[in-house]
């Protein structure tokens, strides 16, 4: 029981992304207007930038910024404690990952628009249903 | 002088930076886009060959971006099986420019310049996909090519074209979020993202859970954008109402590309002893794709509307590929990626012939197509040859890639897939010959020929440049076909990692 | 589809979960993620390119081919959003009509006519939902504008250094004119900077990213290999690292300011550039 305690709580960060996204995915399946879909989507990759930032953060460690000793202008590799910054790469990564959500979903509301011009709605069903009467 | 190793980086590079000349030429002289285009995608052609080239004459090249050294930096890795692939994407892309380029016309009249803008980019992310050797990468260029797909597609028909792009947003953006997930497992688990790298380091790791895992979302997320039944509801709908100009590559180029991407995951990241020694699942997904490849040709053969029709096929050829690459043995990738080739210029072939039927007919179901082949003769014949090869008659390519796989099946004794191939050639025959059908032989009954009804029966064709596409890609069917030979044992059996 | 939708999630909730047990635990110090290749990037980051924040190191250098070409995929949603929806020669456009306000009185007065051009200090064109100007709206956005634009100028400029850089300071120069929009309206913004202007900078952002890789390619160096810009410039080549960073974040704040621009004029106008929000 208390290991279960312990494994719950020192990966509660795993725990809440995945909860994020189920959410996110759940939304954009079972939802019948578009821009909830849209929404939906957003927070399922919200989710996966959730999970890789914290695949990044060391206990104890600070923002990857180096901190140059006062009076000098570099600092030697060797005199850096690598323990002490927190991983940068998923920082990169999810830079771009984000930029990525942003663009999509700015096409898609851009679509999303188009929809509503032709239909005067953003319910599927109801898109569907004039898709199928015609 | 230029330098040999630049190469590479030319066949990406130039269509990117032309992209951007090309929006900015609009506002200069509209004239101009078109030309700009045309040189781009040729120098980006021309690099690739000259990289097969040396990648055929001194093996696998290695660029590094940058010039940080591979798990630094990010690299470009070109062994054979991109190589020739990248050869084939420029190909199709310019080649689709010359026959297309009055369709763009007629449908952008003022948006020329940004519709060929995103044409390039959409080709940069293609050919950045199956050039790059690192795994984010990769992502990031699936969403540069999915955003410019998801745009030109929303642009074709009216009334539906915006719903289906958007539905192909939704599912495309679960697809490669699935991907970018897998590829966080597998960094969490290895701390790199070069795949050279990550295929060395997984070795330790073949019994981890989280790396199964990685290896599920991964693909999961690879076949939704390949549109792997049953994870294909979004594609019949985002091709067929596509605008002709950018259906025509789009449908040949994007699924194919992806069943590349799952050649090389599967072959140069997890490796074949992960796949199939550590793994049990090859079983059930020889069962999948024989489940898509029935499927789709069933789903073929309800269809009215020839382009629908035709992104059943796609369906279905697709569970070709995937089934090829899961057999596990040599003939069997063999095939599977024989295929890749023969199909990227098959359905190439099918959506000119479609756009050019649509030239005339702007309704495309198939009782409207009577009379075609007095009406089109050379389109028709054009869209023979197609069907041959799709149904796989030698000696058109169709035959041989399938002559592969069901060779490779026997081998592996997956007869549920002979079957399924089987099967689906005759489903094929019954298909194409349901339009032959139609459009051979007319149902009206011939009353006296007067010379206005002799009139009324004159040629139509499509525009010559179409027309003569159509033939160029027919021709190409036929000596594809009668090559292959040459084709699989300098460019495809060289690839075939040792061990299978 | 709700069932649907909860197999689904359930089945992939179920799977993500049984990964986690072998997960290392948050903010381990030995997860492998932290030993194979991210030490390399804290220890010589500042002693090969001479700049202490690694993210912008990594992001601009070690890894600079992937932030190119997301600048790229900014570029491709902005092309994507003007594709979409711009509209040039609207039929419905000719029948709506225009409306002009006469300052001091407030007398509101409608044009059929689509000619009409008056330019007059008294007389201001205006939207035909047109809720009169709240001057301590007007007067606090005109006073805080310039400052945001300044500050988004140090957040690019100051990335090598400090947390920032070309994404966060586009962002924030776009939003600068965004809120000019909204607190005015959109066609003061667009006078301001036109549509045409927005187009040519989103173009020339990107390209002087891809422009600064192929200069290293010209002076013999592989793609994006700053170092090698250290040929033309008066400094040596961790320097020239350096230098080639800020010019690739100027260009990345060029584009994706003209591109949330264009994304806004466009989704808010529905593509006609004639009412905003």
């Amino acid at each position: 029981m208390e290991l279960l305690i312990k494994e719950i709580i020192g990966k509660y960060n795993y725990w809440l992304y995945i909860i994020l996204m189920m959410i996110g995915l759940y939304a954009i399946i079972a939802k019948n207007n578009l821009i909830k879909k849209l929404v939906g989507m957003n927070i399922f990759q919200t989710a996966i930038i959730l999970f890789y930032i914290s695949i990044g953060y060391k206990k104890g460690g600070t923002l990857p910024i180096i901190e140059i000793p006062h009076g000098h202008h570099t600092i030697s590799p060797e005199s850096i404690d690598i323990s002490k910054y927190i991983n940068p790469l998923p920082h990169v990564l999810m830079l771009t990952a984000i930029v990525v959500s942003v663009a999509t979903f700015g096409v898609a509301l851009a679509i999303a628009l188009k929809i509503y011009k032709e239909y005067n709605t953003l319910e599927e069903d109801e898109i569907r249903m004039r898709l199928r009467g015609k | 002088m230029i330098d040999n190793h630049v190469f590479p980086i030319l066949i990406v590079i130039t269509p990117l930076v032309c992209a951007f000349f090309v929006m900015g030429l609009y506002w200069v002289d509209k004239r101009l886009c078109l030309p700009l285009t045309i040189l781009a995608i040729s120098i980006s052609f021309i690099s690739s060959i000259i990289t097969l080239y040396s990648v055929l004459t001194s093996g696998t090249i290695q660029y590094k971006l940058g010039g940080w050294p591979p798990p630094i930096g990010i690299e470009y890795r070109i062994d054979l099986l991109n190589g020739v692939i990248l050869v084939i994407i420029s190909f199709i892309s310019l080649f689709n420019l010359f026959t297309s380029f009055n369709q763009v016309s007629h449908d952008f009249p003022e948006k020329k310049g940004t519709f060929y803008s995103l044409y390039l980019l959409f080709t940069t992310g293609l050919l950045g996909v199956v050039i790059t050797g690192d795994l984010f990468n990769l992502y990031v260029l699936l969403e540069i090519t999915s955003l410019s797909a998801y745009a030109q597609i929303a642009l074709g028909d009216k009334k539906r074209a915006p719903f289906a792009s958007l539905n192909y947003i939704f599912i495309g953006v679960i697809g490669a979020s699935f991907y970018l997930l897998g590829v966080g497992y597998i960094y969490m688990m290895t701390g790199s993202l070069n795949m050279g790298d990550v295929a060395h380091l997984i070795h330790n790791l073949h019994h981890s859970q989280a790396i199964f895992v990685a290896f599920i979302f991964c693909i999961v997320g690879v076949w939704i954008k390949m549109a792997l039944f049953p994870l294909h509801i979004w594609l019949p709908n985002a091709y067929t109402y596509a605008p002709t100009a950018s259906g025509r590559i789009i449908a040949p180029l994007m699924t194919k590309v992806m069943v590349y991407v799952m050649i090389r995951l599967m072959y140069s990241v997890f490796g074949i002893d992960y796949l199939f020694n550590t793994l049990h699942i090859s079983q059930s997904i020889i069962y999948l794709s024989s489940a898509a490849v029935l499927f789709g040709g069933i789903m073929a053969l309800s269809q009215d509307n020839l382009k629908k029709m035709f992104t059943y096929i796609i369906i279905s050829e697709i569970g070709y590929m995937v089934g090829g690459a899961w057999l596990g043995n040599k003939t069997g990738l063999t095939g599977a990626i024989l295929h890749i080739i023969n199909d990227v210029f098959m359905t190439f072939a099918l959506f000119l012939s479609a756009g050019n039927f649509a030239w005339r007919i702007k309704d495309l179901s198939i009782h409207n197509l009577e009379d075609i082949f007095q009406k089109m003769p050379w389109t028709s014949t054009g869209f023979v040859v197609v069907a041959l090869s799709i149904i796989g008659i030698p000696p058109t390519c169709g035959f041989f890639s399938k002559w592969y796989l069901i060779l490779g099946a026997i081998e592996a004794k997956q007869y549920l897939f002979i079957i399924a191939l089987i099967l689906s050639s005759l489903l094929n025959i019954i298909l194409f010959f349901r339009v032959f059908e139609k459009s051979l032989f007319s149902s009206k009954p011939h009353v006296m020929e007067s010379k206005e009804t002799r009139s009324y029966n004159l040629i139509e064709e499509a525009p010559a440049n179409m027309t003569i596409g159509l033939l160029v890609i027919g021709a190409i069917l036929i000596l594809i076909g009668l090559y292959s030979g040459k084709i699989v044992s300098n460019l495809i059996l060289p690839f075939i990692p040792k061990g299978l | 589809m709700k069932k649907v939708a909860l197999i689904v999630v359930i089945l992939c909730g179920a799977i993500l979960i049984h990964a986690t047990s072998e997960f290392p635990k948050w903010g381990e110090i030995n997860s492998p993620a932290s030993l194979h290749v991210s030490p390399y990037y804290i220890k010589y980051s500042v002693e090969q390119t001479d700049v202490p924040n690694i993210v912008t190191s990594v992001l601009a250098d070690y890894r600079g081919f992937d932030t190119m070409f997301e600048t790229t995929v900014i570029f491709c949603a902005g092309l994507a959003c003007f594709l979409l929806l711009r509209i040039f020669n609207d039929k419905e456009e000719e029948t709506e009509s225009i409306f002009y306000r006469h300052i001091p009185s407030g007398i509101i007065i409608e044009f059929k006519n689509h000619e009409v051009d008056i330019r007059d200090e008294d007389f201001e064109l205006i939207d035909s939902k047109f809720v009169p100007y709240d001057l301590i709206i007007k007067t606090v956005c005109r006073i805080l504008i310039p400052f945001i634009q300044i500050f988004a100028l140090y957040v690019v400029a100051h990335g090598d250094f400090s947390p920032g850089g070309g994404f966060q300071g586009g962002v924030i120069l776009g939003a600068s004119i965004i809120l000019l929009a909204i607190s005015f309206n959109l066609k003061t913004a667009i006078e301001k900077i036109s549509e045409k202007t927005l187009g040519v900078l989103s173009a020339i952002g990107v390209f002087i990213y891809a422009g600064i890789g192929c200069l290293c390619l010209i002076l013999k160096g592989h793609f994006l290999d700053y170092g090698k810009l250290a040929k033309i410039l008066p400094i040596d080549p961790v320097k020239a690292r350096a230098i080639g960073m800020l010019g690739v974040e100027i260009g990345v704040a060029i584009t994706v300011m003209a591109v949330m621009i264009i994304i806004y004029i466009n989704i808010a106008s529905q593509g006609k550039h004639q009412e905003g929000l």
